[in-house]
């Protein structure tokens, strides 16, 4: 595979990921996802996953304490859009140095341990995070209710450029276009599409080969001289910033930032996007994140008059039959369809998602598969 | 409405064109600019949202909801007996829908989380066309849900939520609620405790650990320290604790004569069954019988905490076995539909959408401002609480408040509670400036 | 001084369900190598053991009686439980009593859950990485946990004590202090006394029987054994069984202390994680001790005189003490080198 080679596949990668992104209103439409809300939430949580991704992907550390980066980046974008201004990027660049900072201190103490010990380690960590942000710290993060905007915030920043909001509660805006539906959105997948560039150089970078390095074998490495630890603190870190950035681009769209954010079963949820969709691959934690978005949002919301109108070509008997079998799948109970979902993928595709498309892509296009650079990884040996 | 140069619109026009909204056309008509206000209905049906927990500890209470809003539904579309609406002070919904329009329905699940239900609550907005969101099961959810609907520009019936905050310091103009807080659950319940336990008394509260339970150890302490007892210990217990046998151990022996268990739901289910198991109960302290207060009953839950609930004080927004002429035609017409009686949720739901369907068909208009106007110092009859007014200033319901007992005997599985004493309005009311906050104008979303 | 003991009660009470669950999870770990998130989800099935078997018992005759309507307007129903229609006295004594009858269901069943579950999904996951081992089980999990939501509902069911065991037992003039000033509920210290005797036979028979001491052979070496002809597979099909009534009987005992709701295995999973790990992955005497370790530091943290100067210090005390012992310790309490460090 030369080197080229591997450039313009990557060149070709980024233009259809591009393309796929910023048509992403009509792609989705369809499938009922084409809304602006959701729409964001792909985006904004394939940038987290992606992260996570950077750590776990690369390096096998696998952290079970990421929502707390994410959470600290809300907080500190909203308390921008309080204190200082409604502009966006000041509020992310806080966002993502706050989550950088947290992670550094974070990664600092559990880098010192290795496999489920470092595991638990963030966990504990995290979870700390959360409790103190649900009660104790309310002061701060206005607890379980989230914290909020309020009209009487200062904004300093844009009051002392003279921008005032009148009675109503400001969005964030960028020159004027409020943060909130389509133009939301359009931000979010601008900032996506260069996240997904990062990545991409990270994975392609000697520091890349170096973090794989670490994952395979870290004795080795250690044996030849090479202290690892400053390769896998730096993966640590930047995973935590794209958690803060997902978690203010959470903010920007909707200046709220609640507490659940930070508690386990989101740092659970990043961990089952990565692996759903394939951990170790370029694309596949953004298609894990979008499936499990996809569900949490859209297979919530099927009710039975929703079914009834689905099967409603059947004959009545058969029509009430179907509907009372499917209806054990969406609405309240979409949770088990994910859990299943879970359990098919991880039994039939070991590579999770990814490893079905390329299945798929090899089974259509013999001829130049086998040197895909994104191939999903063949299942290691217990780590 | 911004004192900017330009307008919102035209900016929005200007960039699609210069190409950021690279697929202007289709995308931009589906925000519908050519309407007066958000998601204006045009067909012959107006869609509403219900938005409850369907996972998690409070799914029952959801399906719950869920039941009622179906029911709420076919009464106001003219199907079923018409439950509440025959009993109801205002004549103006004739069952055929709400100014000639059928509502039909989009559902959704808030997980109790506040970023997911407001992710659903935009779904129904930006997705479905909703032209208003309903539902939930807890405060925090309700104030985050409430905020995005004003920022939206639809309205927000709420569902049930007792934190003072709701109506309080985090009101908002689009925002409305029926059920009642903890502000009257301290008023309503001290003169009932003062009856049965007198004025000399030390109470000890275990409250949960988020603002509810603060909101509600704050209320019980100011009433029941207006009465001259006094207030031992406020410990706070983590949300979902489980076992809560290090918080009651304490309790014990610290001298306090009654236990306020400031817990909702699982934790007040676990916590009163705990504090029941420790012998509270029957206990004596300085010659007196110790007692248990639970502020806020639910008897949905309540029927988790089984016998334990017996002879409890608490006090909830309505209960199916009252006898007014709505409350019996709303226990008909749900039992007849589901096999079982409504629970306070369910009736609260039940009334927000009825209510909610009126104004509109009294304004004439699904406008969110119209609608609101229509709402505001609205007094009503005949919904189960006797009458009623949707206060102008903060947007809450002033009501009778129902103080009720743990039943002794119970006949079925749903006879937990007995009522003990319904408390007039006149002595829960407050002043709107006590709590703080401030509506701002409506935001009809355009 | 009372109050430190009493503490010192709730510590052991919530120690004890901690370490059984830790317990069974450690052993998974030891034995199969496989990290199992759906050991919360066996604590659950346990519990509903339980709520089934009252739920049989308490099957009844439904008659509808025409005088009388509900507020509805249909017909009262009229419940006679077929037991105690047969039984009489001794039916209503074994409804009363149908929590702990519930362990000689429970046994049983939750040994065919865990066989099941190992013959069925796990030993394929035998040699994959952890991650995928995770996903999998977590599926399981939320699977298991919904089926039980579409049966028995969110909401928590009640299940009480027998009405021997709900009374309190004074300690206070048996250890030296006033009497009545130490009373603690029967029931929890049946529960601690139950897990001691669990946790006792688990260590039992891993210790004395031939079957135990090649499954501790297979937990130290696991090749070694296999290349001695022995079929270990077999053996930790039922070492996963083990585990699973261990788990299973921890959650049939707590269900007079917590009502259960198809929720409570997820809220005990990242607990059970952290008692696990602390005590030294695999180790089954780490287990043990850092069960009742967290549940009785917990236990102190919640006093007002600690919170007092810490506040919101109960909240994070579990994790606290995991961070601080990992840090000072690496394998944990009584871990070994090597095992799931990689």
């Amino acid at each position: 595979m030369g080197n080229t080679d591997t450039k313009r596949k990557d060149l070709i990668l980024l233009a259809g990921f591009s393309a796929v992104v910023l048509l992403a209103p009509f792609i989705f439409g369809p499938v009922g996802a084409g809304y602006p809300d959701l729409l964001q939430k792909f985006a904004i949580f394939g940038i987290f996953a992606m992260g996570f991704n950077i750590l776990f992907g690369l390096t096998g550390y696998l952290s079970f304490g990421h929502a707390a980066f994410l959470g600290v980046g809300s907080y500190a974008a909203v308390w921008t859009f309080k204190l200082l201004t409604m502009n966006p990027f000041v509020a992310l660049s806080l966002a993502v140095l706050i989550g950088g900072l947290f992670a550094l201190a974070i990664g600092f103490v559990c880098l010192r341990r290795s496999g489920i010990y470092f595991s638990i380690l963030t966990l504990a960590l995290a979870q700390m995070s959360y409790n103190l942000a649900y009660s104790v710290l309310t002061p701060i993060t206005n607890g379980e209710t989230g914290l909020q905007l309020a009209q009487s915030d200062p904004r300093s920043l844009d009051a002392m450029f003279g921008i005032d909001y009148g009675a109503v509660l400001p969005s964030s805006h960028l020159f004027g276009i409020d943060m909130t539906g389509y133009p939301g959105f359009y931000f979010c997948a601008v900032m996506f599409i260069a996240c997904f560039y990062l990545s991409m150089r990270i994975f392609r970078s000697p520091f890349g080969m170096m973090l794989r390095a670490v994952k395979s074998n870290q004795n080795r490495m250690n044996y030849t001289g090479l202290n690892s630890r400053p390769y896998t603190l730096t993966a640590f870190v930047i995973s935590g910033m794209y958690a803060g950035l997902a978690g203010g681009l959470l903010a920007v769209t909707d200046p709220l930032a609640g507490a659940e954010r930070m508690q386990w079963t989101a740092s659970g949820e990043v961990v089952l996007m990565t692996i759903l969709g394939g951990a170790g691959t370029l694309l596949g934690p953004v298609i894990g994140a979008g499936v499990i978005k996809y569900f949490e949002n859209i297979f919530s919301a099927f009710n039975e008059g929703f079914l009834l109108d689905v099967f409603d070509f059947l004959p009545e008997v058969i029509q009430h039959a179907a509907v009372s079998v499917s209806s054990l799948f969406v609405g309240e109970g979409w949770h088990l369809t994910l859990g299943a979902l879970f359990m098919v993928i991880v039994i039939f595709l070991p590579g999770g998602l990814m490893e079905g498309i390329n299945r798929l892509y090899r089974k259509f296009r013999p001829k130049g598969g086998s040197s895909d650079p994104d191939a999903a990884p063949a299942p290691a040996p217990a780590e | 409405m911004r004192k900017y140069d330009f307008t919102r619109r035209s900016l929005l026009k200007g960039t699609a064109l210069a190409g950021v909204g690279l697929a202007a056309p289709t995308i931009l008509t589906s925000k519908s600019w050519a309407a007066n206000y958000l998601n204006e209905p045009t067909g012959s049906t107006v869609t509403f949202g219900f938005n409850v927990p369907q996972t998690g500890a409070y799914a029952d209470e959801g399906a719950d909801e869920l039941r009622a809003y179906e029911l709420a539904v076919e009464h106001i579309n003219g199907e079923g007996d018409g439950g509440m609406l025959n009993t109801f002070s205002s004549k103006e919904l004739k069952g055929n829908g709400i100014n000639g329009k059928k509502v039909v329905f989009v559902t959704g699940d808030t997980q109790t989380k506040s970023d997911a239900a407001r992710a659903s609550a935009k779904r129904m907005v930006e997705k479905d066309g909703a032209i208003m969101i309903t539902g939930g099961s807890s405060s925090g959810v309700a104030v985050a849900v409430q905020s995005y609907c004003q920022d939206a520009g639809v309205i927000f019936m709420a569902g049930l939520t007792h934190s003072n905050d709701t109506t309080g310091k985090d009101k908002r103009a689009n925002g409305f609620r029926h059920f009642f807080n903890t502000e009257m659950s301290g008023a309503a319940l001290a003169p009932v405790l003062e009856r049965n336990f007198g004025k000399d008394r030390v109470a000890y509260h275990l409250t949960a650990d988020y603002n509810w339970g603060w909101s509600q150890e704050g209320s019980i302490k100011k009433y029941t320290e207006k009465l001259g007892w006094q207030t031992a210990s406020a410990v706070r217990t983590p949300l979902g604790s489980g076992d809560f046998s290090q918080y009651i151990t304490p309790v014990l022996n610290s001298g306090a004569d009654v236990l306020v268990l400031n817990h909702y739901g699982r934790d007040m289910v676990n916590s009163l069954t705990q504090s029941v198991q420790f012998g509270l109960r029957d206990k004596q302290v300085n010659g007196k019988e110790f007692a248990i207060v639970v502020p806020l009953y639910s008897r949905l839950m309540a029927q988790g905490a089984g016998e334990n609930v017996k002879g409890i004080y608490g006090s909830t927004n309505w209960h199916w076995s009252l006898q007014d002429e709505g409350s019996k035609a709303f226990v008909k017409s749900f039992g007849q539909k589901y096999g079982f009686p409504p629970s306070q949720a369910a009736h609260t739901c039940y009334v927000q959408a009825i209510l909610y369907a009126d104004a509109a068909q009294r304004a004439g208009t699904f406008r969110p401002s119209g609608v609101g106007a229509a709402l505001e110092g609205f007094e009503f009859d005949g919904m189960g609480n006797g009458p009623t007014e949707y206060r102008a200033d903060d947007h809450q319901c002033f009501k009778d408040v129902l103080v009720v007992k743990g039943k002794e005997n119970p006949t079925s599985q749903f006879d937990v509670l007995e009522v003990v004493e319904i408390t007039p309005r006149a002595q829960v009311e407050y002043p709107a400036s006590l709590l703080g906050g401030e509506l701002g104008p409506y935001n009809d979303g355009v | 001084m009372d109050q430190i003991f009493l503490q010192v009660l709730n510590g052991l009470d919530k120690g004890g369900a901690y370490a059984l669950i830790a317990l069974g999870l450690t052993i998974i770990f030891g034995t199969l190598g496989v990290v199992n998130f759906a050991h919360g989800a066996l604590f659950m099935l346990g519990a509903f053991c339980a709520v089934t078997v009252k739920a049989l018992l308490e099957t009844s005759k439904v008659t509808t009686d025409p005088t009388q309507l509900t507020a509805w307007g249909t017909p009262v129903e009229v419940r006679t439980p077929y037991i105690e229609a047969w039984l009489g006295d001794f039916g209503t004594l074994l409804v009363d009593f149908s929590v702990p009858a519930s362990i000689i269901i429970a046994i049983p069943v939750m040994l065919l859950i865990g066989v099941a579950m190992e013959r069925g999904l796990i030993r394929f996951f035998y040699k994959r990485p952890h991650a995928e081992q995770i996903l999998v089980t977590f599926g399981l999990a939320i699977v298991l946990q919904e089926i039980v939501k579409s049966q028995f509902g969110a909401n928590p069911i009640p299940q009480p004590a027998p009405d021997a065991a709900k009374g309190m037992v004074d300690f206070g003039a048996f250890i030296g202090f006033q009497a009545g000033s130490v009373v603690y509920p029967a029931w929890r210290l049946i529960y601690f006394l139950f897990s001691l005797m669990v946790i006792g036979a688990v260590f039992a028979f891993l210790q004395f029987t031939t079957f135990g001491m090649v499954v501790r052979a297979g937990m130290a070496d696991r090749e070694t054994v296999g290349l001695l002809g022995i079929d270990i597979d077999r053996r930790f099909t039922i070492v996963f069984g083990i585990a699973a009534v261990v788990a299973g009987l921890a959650g049939v005992m707590y269900t007079p202390i917590l009502s259960p709701d198809y929720h409570m295995g997820m809220d005990f999973l990242v607990l059970s994680f952290v008692v696990v790990v602390v005590g030294g992955m695999g180790s089954l005497p780490g287990a043990v001790v850092a069960g009742f370790l967290l549940g009785i530091v917990q236990s102190f943290a919640s006093m007002n005189e600690v919170k007092a100067i810490l506040p919101g210090i109960d909240q994070i005390i579990i994790y606290l003490i995991a961070v601080v012992i990992l840090l000072a310790r690496p394998r944990g309490l009584m871990g070994r080198k090597g095992v799931m460090e990689a």
